[in-house]
Formats: C-alpha cells, sequence, structure tokens
C-alpha cells in the first residue's frame, strides 16, 4: 500500500444492525486504514444497505460506527452525526454527478460546501482531475462524459472532499467490459493512494478479488465467509462463494483422507483434515465416462445430466445423483458422449484435485 | 359582486308583500278577464340595479303567486353592466336601471320596447358601520384623508349620482377605493373596512342592523330616477308588460317605499 | 372534440381582435389612467410573484420532502385558494388582514397599519390567488427531482441549505421558472380578490382587469382595447420566457 506521507487514516470499526421488514442485517466490520475491503454478496444480502448505513444515509437501529476515535453513530449512546458531518466519501452507483455542474465543478463541490474559496477549490478540483487524467474534460458537463470517464469524475469528487471513509457502491457496474477492464486497474491503483479506510460494494467476484485487500461475503444480512481474496476462492465456505469462484462445494466429515459426504457417498483426498469438512474441486477436475471406468481414479460415482451449457470454448455439465457437482469439459467430449439431459454418466475426480479444510 | 342581503329583511319585505297583495288578489279575476284568456305565462328575465335587489325579488315571488306557471329570474348588477350585456345580447324581458342616463343608452340603441317609464327614485345616503366608529357627521367628512372612504366608481349611476352631490355640497372627496357597483360599496361598510360609503338609502335599510345611515341635506340635489321597460326582444313581452304592471300598481310601489324608494 | 376545444379556446380571442378598435387605439392606450393601470398591473404582478418565490418555493419543499403528519392535509389547505372563488378569497383576506380581521386589527391597533385599499394590499391579494399555482408546479418538480443528488451532496459534506441551493433548486430549475410565469400570469389576471381586498382606486389599485372591468361599464370598446393589451403583454412574457427556457436547455 503506497500511503501518502504526513497524512494518517483511521480504522473504521462499524458494529451494525439494521431491521426493514423481515430483512435483518447483521454486521461487524473493521477496516484499517488503507486497506480496501470488499463487501461481497448476492443481490439483496444487505451490503448496499450497510453502505447507506455507514454513509448515514440510513440510520442504525442497534449497534456503533467508529471512525478513529470519533463515534460517527453509537444507539446506546444516542449519537449520530448526519451524513455532511461524517466525513465519509461515497462513489455511487450510477456516480450522480450533478447534471447541471461541470466535472469540476462536481469535483469542487465538496471543497465549496466547506467554505473553501472559490479559486482554491478550482485548483485543487484541477489537481484531482489531473490525477484521474480527465484534465481536458474539466469544463464538460456529466452527460457529456463517457461512463469510464464519469466513474472516474465521480471518484475524483469523493476523494477531493477529504473523506476518512471511502464508500464506493458497485463501482463498475454500470460499464461495459472493455471499458470495465481498464477502469478497474486504474480505480485500484487510486484506491492503493488513498490513505483512510475505503469499502467497496460488490456482487462481481472479479472486481472484489482485484480491488480489495480483503473480502467480506454477505449472505442475508450476515457474514458467512471472509479473508484475503486468495483465500476466499481458494477455499469457499458456501454454495455463493463457491460459485462465484466456479469451484465444487460439498460438505463431509473427514477422518485420514476419507470424506464422508452428507448424501452418504464417500470420497477421497490426498488432503489431511479430519472431522466436519469442506471439499472442494473444480468443474474441469471432473471427468466424464460413459461406463464405469477402470482408472485408478478412487473417487468414481454414478450421476445423471441435469444440464448442458456452453461457456465460450467449454461446455459445463451439471450433474445429478448422489454427488450434484459440475463438470467442465470440452466440446469435443459433449460429442464423444453423446451428454443431454437425463443421460446417465460415469464422473471421476482424482484425490489430489480435491481440496478438504476444516469447515 | 353582490353582497347576499339579510334573510330578516327578506322575510320583512315578504310581508309587506303579502300585506300589499292581500286586496289586489280579490280583483285578480278582473284582471284576467280583460286581458282575454291569455294571461300571463313562461318564464321572464329581469334585469334590475342591484339596489332592487330585495324588494324586486319579494316582487317577482308575488307575481309568480297571482299568476301561476309564471317564473321570473332576475339578475341584479350595475345598471352600466346590465346596459352592456343588453347590448350584447343577453336574453332578458325587463331591465330597471338606477339611471335614466343608463336606460337612455338602452333605449336610444331601440333595445326597449316603448319607452321606458319611471317607477321609483332614490337619494344617496351617507353609510356607515354600526357604531360609526369614525364619528362620520356629513358630508364634509368625505374630505378627510385620514378616514377609509368608498365611492362608486364614477362609471356606474351611484358614482354619477355621488359626484353630483359632492359638487352641490363643494366638497372634495378623498375616496380610497371606488367600487364597481352599488353594493360592493355597501359590502365594504357591512364588513367595517371603510369609516364611510355613499351608498342608496333602500341599501343602507337592506344592510339591516351592520349599518347606519346618515341623511345629508345635500342628497336632494341628486335625486335619482329608476327607470323600468319591456326590452325589444323580450321572448315573453305579455308577461313582462303584467310585472312592469305589477312594479307600477299600487301594491307595487307600496314595497318599494318599504324598502327605502321614493315615489317619483 | 379535439378541434371544438381549439376553437371554443381561440375564437374568443379572434372575436377580441376582430372587435378592437383600431381607429381609437392608440388614443386608449395612451390616457393616463390606461398606462397608470398597466404600470401598477406590472409591478404588482412582479412583486406577487417575488413574494410567491420566496415564500413558495420553502413551502414547495416542505411538502415535498417534509416528512411530518398532517403534510396532505396542509398541501390541501394551501392549495384552496386554486379551487376557492376570488372573490371569496378577497372577503376571507378582509377576515384575516382587514381592519377587523385577526391579524389586521392588532395590525391596526399595535403599529397603526392597515391594508385594504393600498397597493400592498393588492400585492397581497394576487400573491393570494397566484402562490399555490407556484408551490404546485414547484412541488411536482421536487417530487420528480432524483433525492439521491441531495443525498450525493450530503456525503460531501454540503449542509442541507447548501445543496438546496445549489442541487436542489438548480434541479427543479425548470419547473421553478414555470411555476413562476404561471404564478405571474395568474396574478397579472387577477380581479376578484384584488377588487374586494384592495378596492379599486386609480394610480393605487387599480389594475388593468379592474380597468377593462370599469371602463366595460361606460365605453365596451375601450374595455376591449384594453383587453387587447393584457393579452399582448401575457403572450409576450410566456413567448419571451418560452424562448428562453428552450435556449437554456439546449
Amino acid at each position: 500500500m503506497a500511503h501518502d506521507v504526513g497524512v494518517s487514516g483511521s480504522t473504521l470499526s462499524a458494529d451494525l444492525r439494521v431491521r426493514r421488514g423481515d430483512f435483518d442485517l447483521d454486521l461487524a466490520l473493521t477496516v484499517q486504514p488503507g486497506e480496501v475491503v470488499a463487501l461481497l454478496g448476492p443481490n439483496g444480502a444487505g451490503k448496499s444497505t450497510a453502505l447507506r448505513v455507514l454513509a448515514g444515509l440510513l440510520p442504525l437501529d442497534d449497534g456503533t460506527v467508529r471512525l478513529g476515535r470519533t463515534v460517527v453513530e453509537d444507539t446506546v449512546g444516542r449519537v449520530r452525526l448526519e451524513p455532511d458531518e461524517r466525513q465519509v466519501g461515497v462513489v455511487f452507483q450510477d456516480y450522480l454527478l450533478f447534471p447541471h455542474l461541470t466535472a469540476r465543478e462536481n469535483v469542487a463541490f465538496g471543497l465549496r460546501a466547506r467554505g473553501i474559496a472559490r479559486r482554491e477549490a478550482r485548483e485543487r478540483a484541477d489537481d484531482w482531475l489531473a490525477r484521474v487524467g480527465l484534465v481536458e474534460h474539466a469544463g464538460q458537463k456529466p452527460r457529456q462524459l463517457s461512463g469510464g470517464q464519469a466513474q472516474r469524475v465521480a471518484l475524483a469528487r469523493a476523494l477531493a472532499a477529504e473523506p476518512r471513509l471511502l464508500l464506493l457502491d458497485e463501482p463498475l457496474a454500470a460499464l461495459d467490459a472493455a471499458t470495465r477492464l481498464e477502469v478497474r486497474a486504474d480505480l485500484r491503483r487510486h484506491l492503493a493512494s488513498f490513505d483512510g479506510a475505503t469499502v467497496v460494494v460488490t456482487h462481481d467476484a472479479l472486481d472484489a478479488m482485484v480491488l480489495a485487500d480483503r473480502l467480506v461475503v454477505v449472505e442475508n444480512g450476515r457474514v458467512v465467509q471472509s479473508g484475503a481474496p486468495r483465500e476466499v476462492a481458494a477455499h469457499p465456505r458456501t454454495d455463493y462463494v463457491a460459485r462465484l469462484v466456479g469451484l465444487n462445494l460439498l460438505r463431509g466429515f473427514a477422518v485420514r483422507g476419507r470424506v464422508d459426504l452428507a448424501g452418504g457417498s464417500t470420497v477421497t483426498s490426498a488432503g489431511h483434515a479430519d472431522g466436519d469438512v469442506f471439499v472442494s474441486f473444480a468443474p474441469n477436475a471432473v471427468a466424464l465416462h460413459r461406463s464405469r471406468p477402470d482408472s485408478s481414479a478412487r473417487n468414481c460415482w454414478p450421476a445423471r445430466v441435469a444440464s448442458v451449457e456452453s461457456h465460450g470454448d467449454t461446455v459445463r455439465v451439471a450433474l445429478d445423483g448422489e454427488i450434484p457437482v459440475v463438470a467442465e469439459v470440452t466440446p469435443w467430449a459433449v460429442a464423444e458422449l453423446g451428454l443431454r439431459p437425463g443421460g446417465e454418466v460415469w464422473a471421476t475426480v482424482k484425490a489430489t484435485e480435491i481440496v478438504v479444510y476444516p469447515a | 359582486m353582490t353582497v347576499p342581503f339579510p334573510v330578516r329583511r327578506v322575510a320583512r319585505v315578504a310581508v309587506a308583500v303579502s300585506l300589499a297583495f292581500g286586496a289586489l288578489a280579490g280583483c285578480g279575476g278582473d284582471d284576467n278577464a280583460g286581458s282575454g284568456s291569455k294571461g300571463p305565462s313562461g318564464k321572464i328575465v329581469v334585469l334590475a340595479a342591484s339596489s332592487l335587489t330585495e324588494s324586486f325579488t319579494a316582487l317577482g315571488k308575488a307575481f309568480e303567486a297571482e299568476h301561476p306557471g309564471t317564473t321570473v329570474s332576475f339578475s341584479f348588477a350595475a345598471s352600466s353592466e346590465l346596459a352592456t350585456q343588453i347590448e350584447q345580447g343577453a336574453p332578458a324581458d325587463v331591465f330597471a336601471s338606477a339611471s335614466p342616463a343608463t336606460m337612455a343608452q338602452v333605449s336610444d340603441a331601440g333595445d326597449t320596447a316603448g319607452q321606458p317609464v319611471t317607477f321609483v327614485s332614490n337619494t344617496l345616503e351617507i353609510a356607515v358601520p354600526a357604531g360609526n366608529p369614525a364619528k362620520v357627521t356629513g358630508l364634509a367628512d368625505f374630505a378627510k384623508k385620514d378616514l377609509t372612504i368608498a365611492l362608486c366608481a364614477p362609471e356606474v349611476p351611484c358614482g354619477v349620482a355621488a359626484d353630483k352631490v359632492f359638487a352641490a355640497a363643494k366638497v372634495t372627496p378623498a375616496p380610497d377605493t371606488l367600487e364597481a357597483d352599488v353594493k360592493a360599496t355597501l359590502a365594504k361598510v357591512t364588513l367595517g373596512e371603510v369609516d364611510a360609503a355613499l351608498v342608496y338609502k333602500t341599501d343602507v335599510i337592506a344592510a339591516g342592523d351592520k349599518v347606519e345611515g346618515i341623511d345629508f341635506p345635500e342628497a336632494a340635489g341628486a335625486v335619482n330616477d329608476y327607470p323600468i321597460a319591456v326590452l325589444a326582444d323580450a321572448r315573453k313581452p305579455a308577461t313582462a308588460r303584467a310585472f312592469v304592471d305589477l312594479v307600477l300598481s299600487a301594491g307595487g310601489q307600496k314595497v318599494l317605499t318599504e324598502a327605502g324608494f321614493q315615489l317619483p | 372534440m379535439a378541434t371544438v376545444a381549439v376553437l371554443f379556446l381561440v375564437v374568443p380571442v379572434i372575436g377580441l381582435l376582430v372587435r378592437t378598435p383600431w381607429s381609437t387605439l392608440g388614443d386608449v392606450l395612451s390616457r393616463d389612467t390606461s398606462i397608470e393601470a398597466l404600470r401598477l398591473s406590472l409591478m404588482c404582478a412582479t412583486l406577487a410573484t417575488a413574494v410567491s418565490l420566496v415564500l413558495g418555493v420553502p413551502l414547495a419543499w416542505v411538502l415535498a420532502r417534509g416528512d411530518f403528519p398532517g403534510r396532505s392535509l396542509l398541501r390541501a389547505a394551501v392549495t384552496v385558494p386554486l379551487v376557492l372563488p376570488p372573490v371569496v378569497g378577497g372577503v376571507a383576506l378582509f377576515a384575516a388582514l382587514g381592519r377587523r380581521g385577526l391579524v389586521g386589527r392588532p395590525l391596526d391597533e399595535i403599529f397603526g397599519i392597515t391594508l385594504p385599499f393600498t397597493t400592498a394590499a393588492v400585492v397581497v391579494a394576487e400573491t393570494f390567488v397566484a402562490m399555490p399555482f407556484l408551490v404546485i408546479a414547484v412541488e411536482g418538480a421536487l417530487r420528480g427531482a432524483d433525492r439521491r443528488y441531495d443525498e450525493a451532496a450530503a456525503t460531501l459534506g454540503a449542509s442541507r441549505w447548501y445543496t438546496f441551493r445549489r442541487v436542489t433548486l438548480p434541479l427543479v430549475a425548470p419547473g421553478v421558472a414555470a411555476g413562476s410565469v404561471l404564478c405571474w400570469a395568474r396574478a397579472l389576471g387577477e380581479f376578484g380578490a384584488t377588487i374586494t381586498f384592495a378596492g379599486n382606486f386609480p394610480g393605487t389599485t387599480r389594475t388593468m382587469p379592474i380597468e377593462v372591468y370599469i371602463t366595460l361599464q361606460q365605453d365596451p370598446a375601450a374595455a376591449v382595447a384594453l383587453s387587447l393589451v393584457l393579452l399582448v403583454v401575457s403572450v409576450a412574457v410566456l413567448a419571451g420566457l418560452r424562448e428562453r427556457w428552450l435556449t437554456t436547455s439546449a
């Protein structure tokens, strides 16, 4: 992390509980200065609610939000700073650049709102626009900017106000795939130079992996997994995470490499873990056969094809049966095996491909 | 801009009407026999000066009672406004004006059937709110700038009459508002928003307890004649004629004098 | 049916043009009373619009954004003047601000201020009748505006007032402009409440519509000529503003 010299950020420590109808959010979150944490989760998991609560746009029902030594909100102590008193910058999903102001005026807005003189605010805004590479667009209105440009203006606008906490809500969701790639790399660079705590809300695993130092996976208002992106990607702990990172995930009970699965089957792993475990392996580790193979693979079971879907130059085959998994095979294999929904096949996975870790 | 007159007042006028026509009803048969089998019938529209509101409403009821099958509907407004309406072709049968000049405007244009007849006259009176808070005593008070004064606009008959009395009294009035008709002028007094106004005696009587009238000698110099005429375009000329006859009859005149009008 | 509607709306205006005594038009319009009335009308309508803006925009904000019990009741109350016959409005103003009114009596007794029959009364009457037009227009614009812009401003450290001035108001500017024009046009044409509450006195309270009405009593042709002036002024202002909107929104 490249921190700006001489400026020390504040740690965010939040304990959020919000109830809205039959949905409730219960989330504890600590983000160090300079750290980027991604709140990753499916739609409706409560991650945007968490972001709005942190920004002060939604009240907490119960809990606290602290920024460094500042108590931003505390339901017991009856403290609640308004959004404009929090020094929390937000990059909204659709940016919400003020349409009647130029890019420069948008970026200068936070400074002007704090009473900084027009000229100085303007200079600092131009400085920020230069940092995000948009100097020549300073005089343009938001509707004249491309999606990627608008995203960068939104980021500059949030950062120019010198927030102690930066929140980004699906920062790349509004961009097309090509722009996304470029903006994602830029965004990572800018976030790395920000010395405060950063929280990125996203449902896109790749965005989360690239942008964040740490992932916090939220489902149904609860944290289901957290850790470094590599750790989360390697050891998914819920079906949602497994799907996001493209792994098959099973639960079982292990005794010296032999795992009894919940469905009654047994698989063998090269790994060593005992007790309640997760079992994961990549779809392309699953081999399919028309009849029972007599290979060395100890993990071998009959299955029925549930669906066949083409994904680029591979084909994903969902299997029903005692061990429901997804296999990834070549189109050639599909033809060779005559795979179609309802068909009977045999699946094998090498023990060395199977990762086992404590649940 | 007419203000509803007190219900109590209508009741009183109605009593007067029934008394006035008590005798008349008895000889009604003769009248009908004299005018042949086709008596007054149908609906007539009477356009009348605002100051006639109470008395004509009562006369209309009496007329309908005397001639079953007839309906008399009224439109009360400033005579000048009514004249404009007639000129614009408003469907009406009778016009009763508060000013000969306004009537002349209509008859000169050939809009009346026959010569208009003066049926009553009215004189101006000073109207002050109940209790006379500004202690107004005479026409001279109208020149005081610190009093709030309402007069009729010079474009309407009551304003013309007011100008005449001020000229006669050699008083230059200092009005705060020039109202579009006499009822609007009176309303300002009734509401207590002005200290004094110049309106017709009949209006002061009609306003009841809320307004006090103060007579002044110069009023005699501006007696205002009220002419009435059947209109050339009347759709029911016979009925219209019968209504005018009623207004001119002894009974009609009694109702009008009760309301504060004078006989011509 | 649309044709009938157009005819219904346009023919009276054409009638006015046909009836206009073009030969004496100049005389009628150069009369001191006409010029005085027109000047008074323009001044009072503009003042009424200014007052409506100052008071009505915050009110519209409260109605659109406020979250308190009885808000719909409040909206109904402030829009009553829209449906109230203007003459009744004038009487109501007497009840409130007349010499014997709820507020007018203490005003008169303590400060010696009486409102009726003054130019201020004209402005009050016009404001009373016209402000709801502005409030409704601005409230509609505020409801249509995306509140998330306000949230974005707040996260940038902007106070409510700063946000209102720099974000909310500019975003609803077209609505405010439309409301102001409606308000001004309504104030310019105001008759009933004005003649009731402010009376009619040349130079002080006799606005153009009252001048037309009074002139109609004696000289219908002149009244038509005066009406034409009112028509031309209204159309000119509407057209002028429209032009401006189009150029600024392009």
